[in-house]
C-alpha cells in the first residue's frame, strides 16, 4: 500500500504550518522527517495519520484519499504512534496492546483468537512479553515506548507511523526503540515513517531522508545523497562538519555554534 | 487502581457478591425504619395487600419508592461518574464538574421565586432543565479553541459556571429568603417523600442512558489511551465523547431531578469498581451501577436509622458509609506504588 500527501496546506489559526506540499512514501522503507523545532514535520506526520485535517490537498492510500475511507478501514493498513502517549495510571501492559485490536472488532465481532495471536506476537516482537502485567505507568522510559510500539504493532498495519518514538529515551533506549523499527522493516517489510531529531541516528536508519524547511520539503533522498553542509545550514541554520559515521559509513554532522571556537585541522580548512 | 488482571471468574464470582450486597441492602430498607416490620408483613405487603394495615402502607407507599429511587439513582450517578472520570482523564471527577448540580438548583431556585412553581414535578423538570442548560454551556467552553473538548478545559469551564449558578443562587435567596425553604430539599438531597410517580417521567431517558453506557465499555478501554490514540485506531472520539456527555446528562440530571444533589457517590464508586476490576470499563461499568445503588440504598437506610426519628440528610450519609472505604483504597493505591 502507498501512502502520499499531495498538495497538502495546513495552518493553525492564521499561521500556516504546511504550504502546499506533496510527498511520497517510499514503501517498505523507512522513511525519516528532520527540521528544526516548529517546521511542521509533526504536522505533516499527524495530517498523513488523519489525527488532524489539512485546509488543503488530501492524503492518499494506495492512490484514494483518507477522507473517503472509512477511518476503521485506515487503521488496519495505516497505525500512528503520537508523540508522548500516556497511560491512564494502573493499566497493564497487556491491556494497552490489546487495544490494538481494536479495528478489527465490531459488535459482531468480538475477541478472536487471531487477536490473541496478535498481541501475543506484537508483545514478543516488542520484548515487552515478560512484564505484561505490570502497568505501564511503572515501566521505565524505554519499556514503555516499546509496550505502545507493541500496541501499534497489534493492530496489524502495514505501515507506521512514529512521532518523535525516542524522545525523552536516554542513549541506549533510544537505539533500542529504532533497531526493534529497523529489524520491522526488515523482516516484516514494514513501511516505517517517523519524526526524529537526532540528525545522525537519522542518517544511520533511514533508506529516505526528508529534510524540512519553510513549510515544505526543503530536500529528500538518501542520507549520502541529500546531507551536505548547505543543507544543514539552510535547515537547521547551524554550521557543521559533515564526517562519515566510522561504524555505519552514513553521514555524521558534527555541528558547532559561535559559542566554542572551532579549532584543528578541519576548522582551518573549512574557515578558508 | 493497581490491580493485576483479574481472572474472569473471580470478576463474576465479585459481582455475584455484589449483587447479593444488593438485595441484602433493598430488604433492609424495606424492613427497618421508624417502626420495623417483620420480614413477614413486608411479604404481605406485595402478596396481599391489605389498605388497613398501616405496616402495609408504609411499605408499599414509602419503604418501596424510596428503595427503588435509591436504586435506580444510586446506580445512575456511579456510572455517570465513571463516564465523567473517563471523559476528563481526571480521577477527581464526578457529574457536578458538568456544573449539573448547580444548574439544576439554580433552574429550581428560579422556579420557586420568580415563577411561583410549587408542584415537585414541575420543579423536577426545571431541575433538569437547568442540569441540562448547565452541561450544555460548561461542553461548548469545554470545546472552544484548537484542540476541542480537552480534559483541562471541561474542568475549568465546568467550575467557572458552576460558581457562576451558585452565585446566582446565593444573589436570589439573600433577596428572597422563603425560596431557600423550598431549596433546601434539593441543596442536601433527599430519597424521602418521594414516590413512584416522581421516578416514571425520567425513568425511560435513565434506562436508555444506562444502556446505552453499557454498551460503551470497549469503546472506553481505548478512549482512555488519549485522543490521538483513539483517533489513530479509527475511533470516532468527537462522536464518542458527544455521546458521553449526552449520557452523563441523562443520568445526573435526571437524578438530581428526582433526589437533588446527593455528592459523592459519582466521586468514590469509579474507584471502588477499579479496585475491583482495574481499567477494563466493559466490566467497570457494571460494577459501577451495582455499586452505587449499594452505597445509595444502605445510606438511605442508615440515615434513617441513626439519629431516630430524625433522618440525616442523605448526602452526608453518603460522604459517612463512601469516605471510609475510599479512605482505604487510595491508600491502598498508595502502598502498592
Amino acid at each position: 500500500m502507498s501512502v502520499e500527501a499531495k498538495n497538502l496546506t495546513f495552518s493553525y489559526e492564521k499561521e500556516t504550518v504546511l504550504r502546499d506540499l506533496s510527498i511520497r512514501v517510499p514503501e517498505g522503507e523507512i522513511t525519516v522527517f528532520i527540521g528544526a523545532n516548529g517546521c511542521g514535520k509533526s504536522t505533516l506526520l499527524r495530517t498523513m495519520a488523519r489525527l488532524i485535517q489539512p485546509e488543503k490537498g488530501a492524503v492518499l492510500l494506495s492512490g484514494k484519499s483518507i477522507s473517503e475511507l472509512k477511518t476503521k478501514e485506515i487503521a488496519k493498513q495505516l497505525s500512528i504512534l503520537p508523540q508522548g502517549p500516556t497511560a491512564p495510571e494502573g493499566l497493564t501492559v497487556e491491556q494497552l496492546v490489546k487495544q490494538g485490536r481494536y479495528p478489527h472488532q465490531s459488535w459482531l465481532k468480538q475477541w478472536s483468537p487471531e487477536d490473541e495471536t496478535m498481541v501475543e506476537n506484537a508483545m514478543e516482537a516488542a520484548a515487552v512479553t515478560s512484564f505484561r502485567n505490570t502497568p505501564v505507568d511503572d515501566l521505565s522510559g524505554g519499556q514503555r515506548q516499546r509496550a505502545w510500539i507493541a500496541m501499534t504493532l497489534a493492530q496489524g498495519a502495514d505501515t507506521l507511523l512514529l512521532d518523535e518514538p525516542t524522545t525523552y529515551l536516554d542513549m541506549a533506549h533510544q537505539i533500542d526503540v529504532l533497531d526493534l523499527l529497523h529489524e520491522l522493516n526488515e523482516q516484516e517489510g514494514s513501511t516505517i515513517v517517523m519524526v526524529l531529531h537526532d540528525i545522525n541516528l537519522a542518517c544511520r536508519y533511514a533508506d529516505h531522508l526528508v529534510a524540512m524547511q519553510g513549510k515544505s520539503v526543503f530536500a529528500q533522498g538518501r542520507p549520502e545523497d541529500i546531507v551536505t553542509n548547505d543543507m544543514v545550514k539552510q535547515v537547521f541554520h547551524m554550521n557543521c562538519h559533515i564526517a562519515a559515521d566510522p561504524i555505519f559509513d552514513t553521514p555524521m554532522v558534527i555541528p558547532y555554534g559561535k559559542g566554542r571556537k572551532p579549532y584543528g585541522a578541519i576548522a582551518a580548512a573549512e574557515a578558508e | 487502581m493497581k490491580n493485576r488482571m483479574a481472572p474472569k471468574r473471580r470478576r463474576v464470582l465479585t459481582l455475584f457478591l455484589i449483587f447479593f450486597l444488593f438485595l441484602l441492602s433493598f430488604a433492609s430498607s424495606l424492613l427497618f425504619g421508624q417502626t420495623p416490620i417483620t420480614a413477614g408483613e413486608v411479604w404481605k405487603s406485595f402478596s396481599a395487600f391489605n389498605d388497613e394495615a398501616t405496616s402495609h402502607i408504609v411499605v408499599q407507599s414509602d419503604r418501596l419508592p424510596r428503595a427503588v429511587i435509591a436504586t435506580v439513582v444510586g446506580a445512575s450517578l456511579a456510572v455517570a461518574g465513571t463516564l465523567m472520570q473517563a471523559l476528563t482523564k481526571n480521577p477527581m471527577a464526578s457529574p457536578s464538574i458538568f456544573g449539573i448540580n448547580q444548574g439544576a438548583i439554580f433552574f429550581v431556585v428560579i422556579g420557586v421565586v420568580y415563577l411561583s412553581l410549587s408542584s415537585l414535578v414541575s420543579l423536577m423538570g426545571m431541575a433538569f432543565l437547568g442540569a441540562a442548560l448547565a452541561a450544555a454551556v460548561v461542553y461548548v467552553l469545554g470545546s472552544l479553541g484548537r484542540d476541542g473538548l480537552t480534559p483541562v478545559k471541561i474542568v475549568l469551564a465546568g467550575a467557572a459556571i458552576s460558581a457562576l449558578f451558585q452565585s446566582y443562587t446565593q444573589g436570589i435567596l439573600v433577596l428572597d429568603e422563603a425560596g431557600l425553604q423550598d431549596v433546601m430539599f434539593w441543596l442536601a438531597g433527599s430519597v424521602s417523600g418521594r414516590t413512584l410517580d416522581m421516578l416514571l417521567p425520567v425513568l425511560p431517558f435513565m434506562v436508555i442512558a444506562m444502556i446505552t453506557a453499557l454498551l460503551l465499555g470497549r469503546a472506553i478501554n481505548l478512549f482512555i489511551t488519549g485522543d490521538d490514540i483513539a483517533k489513530g485506531m479509527g475511533q470516532k472520539t468527537l462522536l464518542l465523547k458527544a455521546v458521553i456527555g449526552v449520557i452523563v446528562v441523562l443520568l445526573a440530571g435526571s437524578s438530581v431531578a428526582v433526589v437533588g444533589a446527593v455528592g459523592f457517590i459519582g466521586l468514590v464508586i469509579p474507584h471502588v469498581a477499579r479496585f475491583f476490576v482495574g481499567h477494563d470499563y466493559r466490566w467497570v461499568l457494571p460494577f459501577s451501577a451495582l455499586l452505587g445503588a449499594v452505597l445509595l440504598v444502605s445510606a438511605d437506610v442508615l440515615a434513617r436509622l441513626i439519629i431516630m426519628p430524625q433522618e440525616v440528610p442523605i448526602g452526608v450519609m453518603t460522604a459517612l458509609v463512601g469516605g471510609p472505604f475510599f479512605i482505604y483504597i487510595a491508600r491502598r493505591g498508595v502502598s502498592n506504588l
